[in-house]
């Protein structure tokens, strides 16, 4: 239909393109506003850095560094930083819906509000909580299995800016530019060139193509890390069981991601060189991306959850003074829940027309799901049976988690009914689910790891008193924000709607917009929290000089507070599942003399090169400046090889400096034992 | 929840046993966790402490047990509910205990999403309205539906779930009004700019005034012509009502195969070219994927468990990899 | 310092001693220990992007939109030369692996050299097969059975592009540095890339040309 009337790749401006001094949102007051804060702030953290000479020690010692616990933090704090951004948006929806009655349009038109939401979900999947997770289990799987470092070290320097990158190119859409305006799975024909024309899609695309190497490259890392690299006695079946989860975690990784990545470069075809997969003429089909995509889609939300579910494992044991309940029932059901994952994703559009038994077999698949995560339930339930639970913060997260996500799997479960699918399909009921699954489930899970496992990163717990401030207006802000929304979905008010016309419906959203404010002052809280927690750090309230502040039972509690970086001065060796609460408990006696030089790997900037070499391949595929991209293309192919030929990639920590390390550690554990 | 339709009102009730068989186990769970938690709470001296107990298996037997039976029980109540109010299926009975008369001819409305209004056509008397949908209480209707351009879904919460109408591609809705009354109906599918202002009434009716708002419709006059339809599916939003007394012969199916402009071919003409030398191929979809399962039978499309077609041209024959030689001719959903 | 929780050996002490907790003689991790894995997975993961465009060929691989279908596109003497090329490659890949396992560089560049030549004949005749279908007006943009076909096809020879230029630069390498273990290991995984690509081919072949002849 309207194929042969869209723009001819080749039909640009040479140098710029297709980006012209309109491409700017010069007219959006919103964007323009929120451009000069963050050029502000941007300005001001550069001028810091400046001016205390951080640049040196920042490029030396965190953006070319192999050491997987600082390109866990690097995670962490892009996270964060992005989650940011992402819940900005979500406020900007909220109040736009709360604004739209009785006849008004809102605040936002609907290509700004559209591109909101959109982006709002791929931000919130791809840029805060997979750095989240990714981060979480690079900084502790090494830590619990004993090891020094990953399989490959130089990998993961280059996962983490690949990551970064994909969040570069999302952020700058904002600023030129647009977003994509289609749902943050940008389903065909809507987002094929003849219905998205503009840059969104591309933007869209390649920043999801550029982290999605990341993502990859890192799942199969972590999965050698885990099968490799284990310390000497554990068993598969001696691991902690946040290593089994990561390890499902990252096989879920790796077996969904290349399918993300072959539908995107399906859809890129269509839209760069009009090939006719996904179009509605010339024998395309659109119902193929819609499957594609779900087969990496529903993967996706395990590989989210599983690691989730390890820290509450974690957690809920640690807390409650006691082994793990069921710890081999919980590894199967960790299992299994990684095999179903595969089997489910036509759940997402049984109103699609497939026949009655397509949809009840992968309806009841879906409920079967629910059996290996009730009995997760189960189990961390039973650990706390007969416990000593202490209510630090990381075991209200996880309380808060075991009420929440219960109510969220229940939702599920009836999704995945077939004909309630057909009403609450597409509705708020459904967006109450995934955000009550998501936020109840993800988001619990790693602000519970964060606390947890904080003290272990940087050698003092985060402040409680924000930390609760933080907990209850999260939880209660969450309730608030999308109860509603189930009783919308309910009432059939169905996603993605900018205005509406019964007036009746507006309590809710007020409701859900003061939920949302609720969250807001969480967030704000968080911050907060870091802040006071690193203005306090040397009191003896907030300072763990012991290695071990939770009297923790996993090998990461065995080390220093921060690790030394190379994690272990010796390679312990590991006879039970929870390896340091049995070292404890037989009187382990830490050594202080008998040291050796330290085999290491060697920080390399090469990672941070390709990134951005990539990065600029796809804003000049986006903007469709050939010569950028081509430019960048062979600047990554030269850079990749060029690192090649650096055969120089480790070194030896010299005993010396081991010697010294581990003489403070000793001094430290003296002063803590007699204060 | 506000059914006023019995399709609607099945899934109504379809959700609130699901919910009930939920609860029986998700309760005692909820109540466990603040139990536990607050009687093993570490000032609670009292309360016994076993660190080292991390096994048992009658508990591993009821935790894995009891979910099981809840999602047997589920199961069965899925696989019923499924097939009885499949959408393709026509339905059989208009409420409870009033099965459908046996010479009954459904009410047939066509339904095309556009950017961004609803396309009602209803062939049975000629017309063709836009954003304006009715029905006579207590007769069967059945909904062809496609769309122009993108996916959206055609919803009328009140009377039964949504089916994406969807383009080049023909899906199916078989649902009953039981009370007269004014509905909202909506596109459920985000659809691009005009989306929130997509939605149309639904007038449940008596036979009298059903017969009334024909009239009206084929007293209106305009005629919905293939040039005519090309000038509507130009992106517009919140559009009023409009009414065509006449429809061009064959618009729907022409709709469907993305062949409304002169001259360009039918895609259903085009597979079914396609298809007359695909001998081998059917039988042999899944060859080429070695990495496993996946990837096969269901990207290409599922047997509906309703009716066979009436005529051929009712098939929107999408994908070629759909079983076509090996199984009875189903109607085929894409 | 307690000797009973340290232990001098590297042997499997788990079991034997309960109270050793530490090793103290630990031997450096070889550099790439779980590089073979790694690379094994990478294969995989690629594996299953050839199996979605697979997937994809077999849903849409007789969307011709009213166009030419295998039939009347495909040339089978020709993919059948390419195909010889490509196994051939493969087994003077196998050649050159044979050579560095018993240390002979020299031989290894040889047959190294050979492989590459195979190699860029394949994407030669690619090449020619490609430009003379959209010559014919018959590009990736006509119908979605030439999409999927080029864009399968397409990525095999993308694959084997890169195959190429990774065989160039070990080359460079292994004159540079000689049969070092890091270059062998290197040797290692193109060879495990390139027996794979070969499979893909196979597949390639038997799914696309011949029972496109077949239909």
């Amino acid at each position: 239909m309207a194929t042969n009337m869209t723009p001819s790749p080749l039909d640009v401006s040479p140098i710029f393109g297709r980006f012209t001094l309109e491409s700017l949102p010069l007219h959006e007051p919103i964007v323009v506003g929120t451009f000069c804060v963050v050029a502000m702030g941007g300005l001001a953290l550069l001028a810091t850095l400046t001016y205390f000479k951080l640049w040196a020690y920042l490029w030396k010692e965190w953006f070319t560094s192999v050491d997987h616990k600082k390109i866990g933090v690097m995670y962490v704090i892009l996270g964060i930083v992005m989650l940011l951004r992402g819940f900005s948006d979500a406020i900007m929806m909220r109040a736009q819906q709360v604004m739209a009655f009785h006849g008004s349009e809102g605040y936002l038109n609907p290509h700004h509000y559209d591109q909101i939401f959109t982006a709002h979900g791929v931000i919130m999947i791809f840029f805060v909580a997979m750095p989240l997770v990714t981060g979480l289990m690079n900084y502790v799987v090494p830590l619990q299995i004993g090891a020094r470092d990953v399989s490959f070290p130089f990998l993961n320097n280059f996962s983490f800016w690949m990551t970064a990158g994909g969040a570069i190119i999302v952020m700058m859409s904002l600023f030129v530019g647009e977003f994509a305006q289609t749902g943050w799975l940008a389903m065909p024909p809507l987002s094929g060139i003849s219905y998205s024309p503009g840059v969104g899609v591309d933007y869209y695309i390649w920043s999801l193509q550029i982290a999605g190497v990341g993502t990859l490259l890192s799942g199969v890392n972590l999965i050698c890390t885990i099968v490799k690299m284990r310390a000497p006695g554990m068993t598969m079946m001696k691991m902690p069981i946040f290593c089994w989860t990561s390890l499902c975690t990252n096989i879920l990784i790796v077996a969904a991601f290349p399918v993300l990545t072959a539908v995107l470069a399906l859809l890129s075809l269509d839209r760069y060189a009009g090939t006719a997969f996904f179009t509605n003429t010339l024998g395309g089909n659109p119902m193929m991306y819609v499957n594609l995509i779900w087969i990496w889609g529903h993967p996706e939300v395990y590989i989210l959850i599983l690691p989730a579910f390890g820290v509450f494992s974690e957690v809920v044991s640690t807390f409650s003074g006691k082994r793990l309940f069921g710890y081999t029932s919980m590894v199967y059901a960790t299992a299994v829940i990684t095999l179903l994952a595969y089997v489910v994703w036509l759940h997402h559009f049984f109103t699609m027309g497939s026949g009655a038994s397509v949809n009840s077999f992968f309806g009841i698949t879906t409920m079967v799901i629910s059996i290996p995560t009730g009995a997760k339930i189960f189990n961390w339930l039973f650990t706390m049976y007969r416990g000593r639970v202490r209510f630090e913060l990381p075991m209200m997260w996880a309380i808060a988690f075991m009420f929440t996500f219960t109510i969220g799997g229940m939702t599920g479960v009836l999704l995945a009914v077939p004909p309630a699918d057909f009403v609450l399909h597409n509705s708020l009921f459904l967006v109450a689910h995934f955000h009550n699954v998501i936020i109840g489930g993800v988001v619990f899970g790693m602000f519970a790891g964060i606390n947890y496992w904080f003290p272990k990163a940087f050698g003092f717990k985060l402040d409680p008193f924000w930390g609760k401030v933080s907990f209850w207006t999260w939880v209660s802000g969450f309730y608030f924000a999308f109860m509603p929304l189930y009783v919308l979905g309910l009432m059939g008010v169905t996603r993605r709607l900018r205005t509406f016309d019964d007036p009746s419906l507006q309590i809710w959203f007020e409701i859900a917009a003061f939920g949302a404010f609720l969250i807001a002052i969480g967030i704000a809280a968080l911050l907060m929290q870091i802040y006071v927690s690193i203005r306090d750090r040397n009191t003896a309230r907030l300072r763990d000089t012991t290695g071990d502040p939770w009297n923790g039972r996993t090998l990461e509690w065995a080390t220093s507070s921060p690790p030394p970086d190379y994690n272990f001065a010796f390679t312990p060796v590991v006879h039970d599942g929870e390896a340091w609460a049995d070292m404890k408990q037989r009187g382990f006696v830490r050594p202080t003399e008998g040291f050796k030089p330290i085999h290491m790997p060697r920080n390399t900037g090469a990672g941070l090169i390709i990134a951005g070499f990539s990065v600029g391949f796809g804003v000049g595929m986006i903007w469709y400046v050939w010569w950028l991209a081509a430019i960048c293309f062979v600047g990554m192919l030269g850079a990749a090889i060029g690192h090649t030929f650096n055969y120089k990639r480790d070194y030896h920590i010299p005993v010396d400096e081991v010697i010294e390390t581990e003489g403070r550690r000793t001094r430290q554990l003296a002063a803590g034992a007699v204060a | 929840m506000h059914p006023m339709g019995d399709v609607a009102l099945q899934q109504r009730d379809l959700v609130l046993i699901a919910t009930a068989l939920m609860l029986l186990i998700v309760i005692p769970v909820l109540a466990l966790i603040a139990l536990f938690a607050w009687r093993y709470r570490s000032s609670n001296e009292d309360a016994t402490y076993t660190p080292d107990w991390d096994h048992s298996t009658q508990l591993e037997l009821m935790i894995w047990g009891a979910p099981l039976l809840i999602i047997i029980c589920l199961g069965a109540v899925t696989w019923t509910g499924t097939h009885l109010l499949d959408p393709y299926r026509p339905i059989g009975r208009i409420a409870a205990g009033r099965p459908v008369p046996a010479n009954a001819k459904p009410l047939e409305v066509q339904v095309v999403a556009l950017d961004w209004k609803w396309l009602f056509i209803y062939p049975e008397y000629g017309f063709a309205t836009v954003n304006e949908l009715a029905a006579p209480v207590d007769r069967p209707i059945k909904f062809r539906l496609t769309s122009s351009s993108v996916m959206n879904a055609f919803y009328v919460p009140t009377l039964a779930g949504m089916v994406y109408t969807m383009p080049s591609m023909e899906t199916k809705l078989h649902a009953v009004i039981n009370t007269p009354g004014v509905y909202r109906g909506i596109s459920a599918n985000y659809s691009g700019a005009g989306f929130s202002g997509m939605h149309f009434q639904f007038y449940g009716m008596k036979d009298a005034d059903f017969a009334g708002w024909v009239a009206r419709n084929q007293g209106a006059g305009g005629d919905l012509s293939r040039a005519r339809y090309l000038d509507l599916v130009k992106p517009t939003q919140t559009v009023p009502v409009m009414r065509f007394a006449h429809v061009a012969p064959g618009l729907f199916d022409a709709v469907v195969g993305q062949c409304v402009e002169p001259g360009t071919p039918c895609m259903s003409a085009m597979m079914k070219q396609d298809g007359s030398d695909t001998a081998g191929m059917t039988h042999m979809q899944g060859m080429g994927t070695p990495a496993g399962p996946k990837a096969v039978s269901p990207l290409t499309t599922s047997r509906a468990g309703g009716a066979p077609p009436g005529k051929p041209g009712d098939i929107a024959q999408r994908s070629p990899s759909a079983p076509s030689h090996a199984t009875p001719p189903h109607q085929s959903a894409l | 310092m307690s000797a009973a929780t340290v232990t001098d050996t590297t042997g499997s002490p788990a079991g034997e001693d309960r109270d050793i907790f530490l090793l103290i003689d630990e031997h450096d991790h070889p550099e790439g220990a779980s590089t073979m894995l790694g690379f094994w997975i990478y294969l995989m993961s690629d594996c299953l992007i050839f199996a979605m465009l697979f997937a994809t060929y077999g849903v849409l691989g007789t969307s011709y939109a009213g166009g030419p279908g295998p039939k009347q596109l495909f040339e089978l003497p020709l993919v059948a030369l390419n195909t010889s090329m490509l196994l051939l490659s493969s087994i003077t890949y196998g050649f050159a692996m044979l050579a560095m396992t018993d240390g002979k560089q020299r031989a290894t560049q040889a047959w190294l050299a050979v492989t590459g030549l195979f190699g860029l004949a394949f994407l030669c005749i690619e090449m020619y097969e490609f430009t003379g279908l959209i010559r014919e007006g018959h590009g990736p943009w006509s119908s979605a059975f030439l999409s999927s076909f080029f864009t399968l096809v397409g990525t095999h020879g993308l694959h084997v592009t890169f195959g190429l230029v990774w065989l160039v630069t070990l080359m460079v390498q292994v004159q540079w540095k000689g049969l070092i273990p890091a270059n062998r290991r290197r040797l290692m995984c193109l060879s495990l890339f390139w027996h794979f690509l070969d499979v893909i081919w196979i597949g390639v072949f038997t799914f696309v040309y011949l029972m496109g002849m077949l239909r």
